[in-house]
């Protein structure tokens, strides 16, 4: 990955986004489409009794998470996988890097996995010289189109059905065509020779249970399916958070999930893999190596940020975001954008790196409402920026402004000086243009309401 | 009944009208208002900030100039109501005693629209206005207080004003406070999102609870030359009386 040290420039990114039409066009459309399907998908069921018991289900896999990460382990080993520790993303590459030079592999299918995308495993194993081929349809279009993901489960969120016709025509050499159906038709195809001819697949899992020590997929496509059934070996690559206990457990997840990220009542499909290809069993990877990577999350489980670990991915805090619908996610300049990926950005990658996302709220509390685990993202928020300045990454303006804030609010007579103050300044200011914000607020009154009341 | 009055910092400097409205409005009703002097600001601008220090000095100075009097707090914002009702009793995790008076003071803190529904049934007092109305559902009166029924309650019993239903009325304007200058950009393009759905009602005035919103608004409103207005709940109740 190199140095990372330079902060992100956000709010840069964020406005050129904003002055990107095609971009605002497309996510209004998506991340719109997405919420009124939601909340139709949650309209008749219990949904805050369904939340309250996916959070506790959460929680207390963050309790005990190095238990049944060891459990889930155990599990897995006795169902035929191969479980490894990654420390770090460095480590999680190499690993799978080795794992396919053993099998001999030399192209690999992958089923989509913001994990993978988190190591930038891709890239680091193009360089080794494999063959790597996205096989979500989403991530596919990324894919050819040498971006990263805007949304954590729609990677292509940010571009339109005749961006996807454009791309297709130049890149596959296909007929153009702006029908999703032909574009479905024309990826599938493609795909088809990329499952038959792979070595290896690579997946992510969206839960990991501990009991049975199986991995869980939810996808709509089949396409996760194909990846982990077909080649003989498959590398599953997921966090440790992703564990739950049992498979009691998971209908409180195959009923929240798809509801919140698609406003599906039921994923296409939910795939309960339990170990390698059994005796007298017809279909199964051969060889499963299981990656499970730390990253820092052992860390931040024991902060006061560790809420942030009960997020199950399902990104509607993403598409109920007002700044994410506004700028997408390429302008977050992260792997994970929205609201929890200003979280785990900040938790991930340090304060330094990921300060600049923390302006990227308005602190509405939109995320905080449809989140199914009850991520207290709001509260996240806020108390990150309260590290931010305690560590001190906000402009020195700002904390000079707030010094004088801090006086002007606990002393009436600074208070009333301050809005003297204010209103000799407010033209002259506006006129040179100093505060530009100015211009977008009106003159304090000429007298204030404690001046009329005593 | 007797109330403490904080009409906010927002209210006090920029629109005092509104502060004398929402006095007229209480008098009306019967209610004995107390302006309590020295008050100032309820620490919002810092907390959303992450400023924790020049907060929670705001906060113990909030609490000196109303933690004193048992009668209920009104405040003409849900943004500074939430502040203290929610906000407060997070902030003395150390201080026993001050955590006592915020806990107690949060007890105490009723939104406008609350006050007069639930207090004072003026939804029930058939107050007038005129024109078509929408309503704009600012964040932390919807998502922190829950109040949701109230402004409308009180709007629809309006007599002679065509209530409309604003389509996105929940969704942040884009004020956030420090965001509107942290993001200009955005800010003025959620604001802008805004008074498109503003101007789809046909409304020629659009009411919220919160000046941050209203300001932002009246940005936008300025900007585009359009002529809807936008009014405090407060201001368009005391017209009516």
């Amino acid at each position: 990955m190199g140095a990372r040290s330079e902060s992100i420039p956000f709010r840069e990114n964020a406005a050129q986004a904003v002055r990107n039409a095609a971009l605002r066009a497309a996510m209004r459309n998506a991340t719109g489409t997405f919420s009124v399907k939601r909340s139709h998908a949650i309209a008749s069921v219990p949904i805050e009794e369904w939340r309250e018991l996916a959070s506790q289900v959460r929680l207390h896999v963050l309790d005990n998470l190095e238990e049944y990460v060891n459990r889930f382990e155990r599990n897995a080993v006795k169902a035929g996988a191969t479980v490894h520790r990654a420390k770090d993303a460095a480590a999680a590459r190499e690993i799978v890097w080795c794992l396919l030079k053993d099998h001999g592999a030399r192209k690999v299918v992958k089923s989509k996995s913001m994990i993978t995308e988190e190591i930038h495993l891709n890239d680091y194993l193009e360089r080794q010289g494999i063959t790597v081929v996205e096989t979500d349809l989403g991530e596919y279009i990324i894919q050819i189109a040498r971006e990263h993901p805007s949304h954590i489960i729609v990677p292509a969120i940010h571009k339109s059905r005749r961006q996807v016709g454009n791309l297709f025509a130049e890149k596959l050499g296909c007929e153009r065509s702006e029908d999703p159906v032909v574009l479905a038709k024309i990826a599938r195809a493609k795909l088809r020779e990329e499952f038959l001819s792979a070595d290896a697949g690579i997946s992510g899992a969206n839960f990991a249970v501990a009991g049975s020590g199986s991995l869980v997929l939810f996808t709509n496509e089949g396409n996760g399916r194909m990846c982990t059934t077909l080649p003989e070996l498959h590398v599953a690559v997921l966090s440790i958070e992703k564990v739950i206990p049992s498979l009691a457990d998971l209908p409180k997840f195959i009923r929240l999930l798809p509801r919140s990220a698609t406003g599906q009542i039921l994923s296409a499909y939910v795939s309960i893999i339990s170990g390698t290809r059994k005796a007298g069993e017809a279909t199964g990877a051969r060889h499963l190596h299981i990656v499970l990577l730390d990253n820092g999350r052992s860390d931040i489980v024991s902060g006061d940020s560790r809420e942030m670990l009960k997020c199950i991915r399902c990104g509607a805090c993403l598409n109920a975001c007002p700044v994410y619908q506004t700028v997408g996610g390429h302008a977050y300049g992260s792997t994970y954008p929205g609201p929890m990926g200003i979280v785990l950005t900040v938790l991930l990658e340090g304060m330094e790196r990921a300060h600049t996302l923390l302006d990227g709220t308005t602190l509405c509390g939109a995320c905080g409402d449809v989140c199914p685990v009850k991520v207290p993202l709001p509260r996240l928020l806020r108390r990150l920026r309260e590290q931010r300045v305690e560590i001190g990454f906000t402009a020195a303006a700002e904390r000079l402004g707030m010094v004088g804030f801090g006086r002007v609010a606990r002393s009436p007579a600074f208070f009333e000086l301050a809005q003297k103050l204010a209103r000799l300044a407010w033209k002259p200011a506006r006129i040179t243009g100093i505060g530009s914000t100015l211009d977008r607020m009106p003159m304090p009154a000429t007298t204030p309401f404690r001046k009329r009341i005593s | 009944m007797r109330v403490q009055f904080f009409p906010t910092c927002l209210v006090d400097t920029f629109f005092p009208e509104t502060g004398e409205a929402v006095l007229k409005l209480l008098r009306h009703f019967g209610v004995d208002v107390r302006y309590p002097k020295g008050q100032t600001c309820c620490g919002k601008p810092s907390d959303s900030g992450g400023y924790s220090y020049e907060t929670k000095k705001a906060a113990e100075h909030f609490l000196a100039v109303f933690g004193g009097d048992p009668d209920p707090i009104v405040i003409p914002s849900g943004s500074c109501a939430s502040m203290v009702k929610n906000h407060y009793p997070h902030l003395f995790k150390d201080n026993h005693r001050l955590r006592e008076t915020a806990n107690a003071v949060a007890g105490r803190v009723y939104e406008l629209s609350q006050f007069l529904v639930h207090e004072l049934k003026a939804d029930l007092a058939g107050l007038k206005a005129q024109g078509i109305i929408t309503y704009h559902a600012s964040c932390q009166l919807t998502r922190e207080l829950g109040v949701r029924e109230e402004p409308l309650a009180l709007l629809h019993s309006l007599n002679g004003a065509q209530f409309v239903p604003l389509a996105t009325a929940e969704r942040c304007c884009g004020f956030g406070g420090m965001f509107m200058t942290k993001l200009p950009e955005v800010s003025m393009a959620l604001a802008n999102d805004k008074l498109d759905a503003i101007l789809a009602t046909g409304a020629d005035t659009v009411v919220g609870c919160d000046h941050g919103c209203l300001m932002n608004i009246d940005d936008a409103i300025r900007r585009r030359g359009a002529s809807v207005r936008t009014k405090h709940l407060g201001v368009i109740l005391a017209e009516g009386l």
